[in-house]
């Protein structure tokens, strides 16, 4: 009596156990090695590459065209402009976004510092973004690989991961960074509705215009340059930027902390 | 033993009392910034970690600092710590609070914070730290709880713990290595880019954990039947002299280092946390005192005469205790910052609201500490009654 009872349960439980399975083996089998699993492909017009690389001749440079690189990039990606005449001096310079910015000599190759530098790179405006290293600091330090480098080099943030402990900030050996210190949007003049807006508490930083590339086009910047901002596959030895380093003497920013710069600046 | 911690007089009530409407305050300030975001805080562009993340820093010290009465008793079979361990444990449990709630004020997107173990980055260091704070909370509550509860029934503790105590040794230091790697490993921060940074901050943390028990011991001793001891304090006493010793000299190699190479990098941040760079220097005084306090505790720590005289030691601990929290709470994060990565100097201090934040989360863990010692003391006492 005792002993049929208990094979009674026994067998009652295999047969639960078996029912319960079934669909779900069936699920596997059904999506195993049909390619039913939705699958991401690239553009026809996408513009692809193994590292995406930068040349800035600051030669052909000045302040108007550079205001108008920047402008190009920050209103193509809903960059706020926390101005001085909206929250003051003081609260501007902290909460400020930039993704691309203009600086001086100095300030971009800091371990340069020629004691006697030509007046003409002295006065002459520096563009400074992102390098989208080949060995990004950045993306070690992320502790949910929010910031990640894509297979074509570039150094790309997924906006809704991101936690924001800024991890990656300290980690950048450029000031790339921006923090969304408080909500951006009241800042943003006029939306983008083609790129995302962000919201307060993320991380930032230049993109190269990856939405861009996917669809053919060259990044903002690059396309406002007239022709002074070079971009292009570095890997690739008969792209057009190969070309421009071959013929010109380029340096990039503090390489000898090994992180691998994938901006050149012509002098 | 949980009852002891409800079973208080009209003082231990009124402590809470205030404890809580410090929490309530802080949490208040929180609920602004979870609003408006870390805006209302000081942190910049440039200086984007601050006062959260040097508590953190700070407050990782002191609990690794608990290991100091852990391992002489454990592993040099010193028994005289035998009776403040449990002390040692749950006061790094309660400083492990105050790390944890640090960081999770300092985040972005607080309620995003599991994206941490959705996706675990092993290259990152806050994986890591993560990792071994939480380990180490938990060691010390599983050990704490159990030794005590041993205690209080007359009988060893169990034979699983021993294992977990071994454990929670290198635990401790590890907590405070890992916390240094999220600072010496970055490429272009050269104020922290040294590889002393890890022993400095064990250093600093094993004078300023014990220091802080000192504290708390005499406080026992005054508000309590339970005497931690004095042979205990003495004890204590000379780990944190050679503790300060070490923390000192470390600095001191760390001056070497940037001031006899001359490498610009590596002087500019001590050059602006002593004497300010391009005019800007509002942490010097600040610094000053944090070495002129930390000086003058030494001093008064190494003759035995006055180190012998508890007042003087009290006095000794309290000077320590300040000077190494100015040091690492207050100018080594922020002073990776300035000047940035762009050489431009754009300074930090913390606001009004990210004072009373951090004010709170202490007060979590003043609470937390309050009733663990509540319950160790109601234990102690009922076996020696």
């Amino acid at each position: 009596m005792e002993d049929s009872r208990r094979r009674f349960l026994k067998i009652a439980g295999i047969a639960a156990l078996g029912m319960g399975t079934a669909p779900v083996i069936d699920a596997v089998a059904a999506s195993g090695g049909h390619g039913a699993a939705p699958h991401m492909r690239k553009g026809d017009d996408a513009l692809t590459a193994k590292q995406w690389g930068l040349v800035i001749d600051t030669t052909k440079l000045d302040h108007e065209k550079v205001e108008h690189i920047i402008e190009a990039c920050h209103s193509t990606h809903n960059v706020p402009n926390i101005s001085a005449a909206k929250v003051g001096q003081k609260v501007a310079t902290r909460h400020e976004i930039k993704w691309i910015w203009e600086t001086h000599y100095h300030n971009a190759f800091t371990d340069l510092r020629p004691q006697y530098l030509s007046e003409d790179v002295e006065e002459r405006p520096f563009l400074v973004l992102c390098n989208h290293c080949e060995e990004p600091p950045c993306v070690q330090a992320c502790p949910t690989q929010a910031t990640f480098k894509r297979p074509d080099g570039i150094v790309l943030m997924d906006f809704h991961r991101c936690i924001g402990c800024r991890f990656c900030m300290a980690a950048c050996p450029y000031g790339s960074r921006s923090f969304n210190l408080r909500d951006p949007r009241p800042f943003i003049e006029k939306t983008n509705l083609a790129f995302p807006t962000r919201t307060k508490g993320v991380v930032e930083k230049c993109n190269f215009c990856a939405e861009r590339l996917a669809v053919g086009q060259p990044p903002a910047c690059v396309e406002a340059s007239e022709g002074a901002m070079v971009f292009g596959d570095l890997e690739d030895p008969h792209s057009e930027i190969r070309e421009v380093l071959r013929e010109h003497y380029t340096i990039r920013r503090k390489v000898s902390l090994g992180t691998g710069p994938a901006v050149y600046y012509i002098i | 033993m949980l009852e002891y911690a409800i079973k208080g007089d009209k003082k231990y009530y009124g402590w809470i009392a205030i404890l809580l409407g410090l929490i309530g305050v802080g949490f208040g300030f929180y609920l602004w910034q979870l609003k408006f975001g870390l805006g209302i805080t000081g942190l910049s562009r440039d200086v984007s970690w601050g006062f959260y993340i040097a508590q953190l820093t700070y407050m990782v010290g002191v609990a690794a600092g608990g290991v100091m009465v852990v391992l002489p008793c454990y592993l040099h079979d010193y028994k005289a710590f035998g009776r403040i361990t449990v002390l040692g444990e749950f006061l790094a449990i309660a400083s492990l609070i105050v790390c944890m709630l640090s960081v999770v004020v300092d985040l972005g997107q607080p309620m995003r914070v599991l994206n941490v173990i959705l996706h675990p980055s092993p290259r990152s260091m806050l994986f890591y730290d993560m990792l071994v704070l939480n380990g180490y909370l938990f060691l010390n509550l599983i050990v704490g709880w159990n030794v005590l509860q041993a205690e209080r029934n007359g009988t060893h503790y169990p034979a699983w713990v021993k294992p977990l105590i071994y454990l929670s040794i290198p635990f401790a230091i590890s907590i405070h290595t890992v916390t240094a790697f999220l600072y010496c490993g970055l490429p272009g921060r050269h104020f922290w880019l040294t590889a002393i940074l890890a022993p400095r901050f064990l250093a600093s943390a094993f004078a300023a954990g014990p220091a802080l028990l000192v504290l708390l011991a005499l406080i026992i001793r005054k508000v309590s039947n339970f005497d931690p001891g004095r042979e205990q304090i003495q004890t204590l006493a000379k780990i944190i002299t050679y503790a300060l010793i070490a923390n000192l000299f470390f600095f001191g190699c760390e001056l070497f280092v940037a001031f006899y190479s001359g490498i610009p990098g590596h002087m500019d941040h001590i050059k602006y946390l002593f004497v300010g760079i391009h005019g800007h220097g509002v942490l010097v005084p600040w610094m000053w005192s944090s070495m002129a306090l930390m000086v003058l505790a030494l001093i008064l720590l190494i003759p035995p005469i006055t180190r012998q005289n508890e007042g003087v030691l009290a006095v000794a601990c309290v000077m320590l205790f300040i000077g190494a929290w100015i040091d690492k709470g207050l100018g080594l994060i922020s002073a990776g910052f300035v000047p940035n990565p762009l050489h431009e100097v754009n300074e930090y201090l913390p606001t009004f609201p990210e004072v009373m934040i951090t004010i709170g989360v202490y007060a979590v863990g003043a609470l937390v500490l309050t009733i663990f010692y509540k319950i160790t003391i109601g234990v102690k006492e009922e076996v020696r009654a």
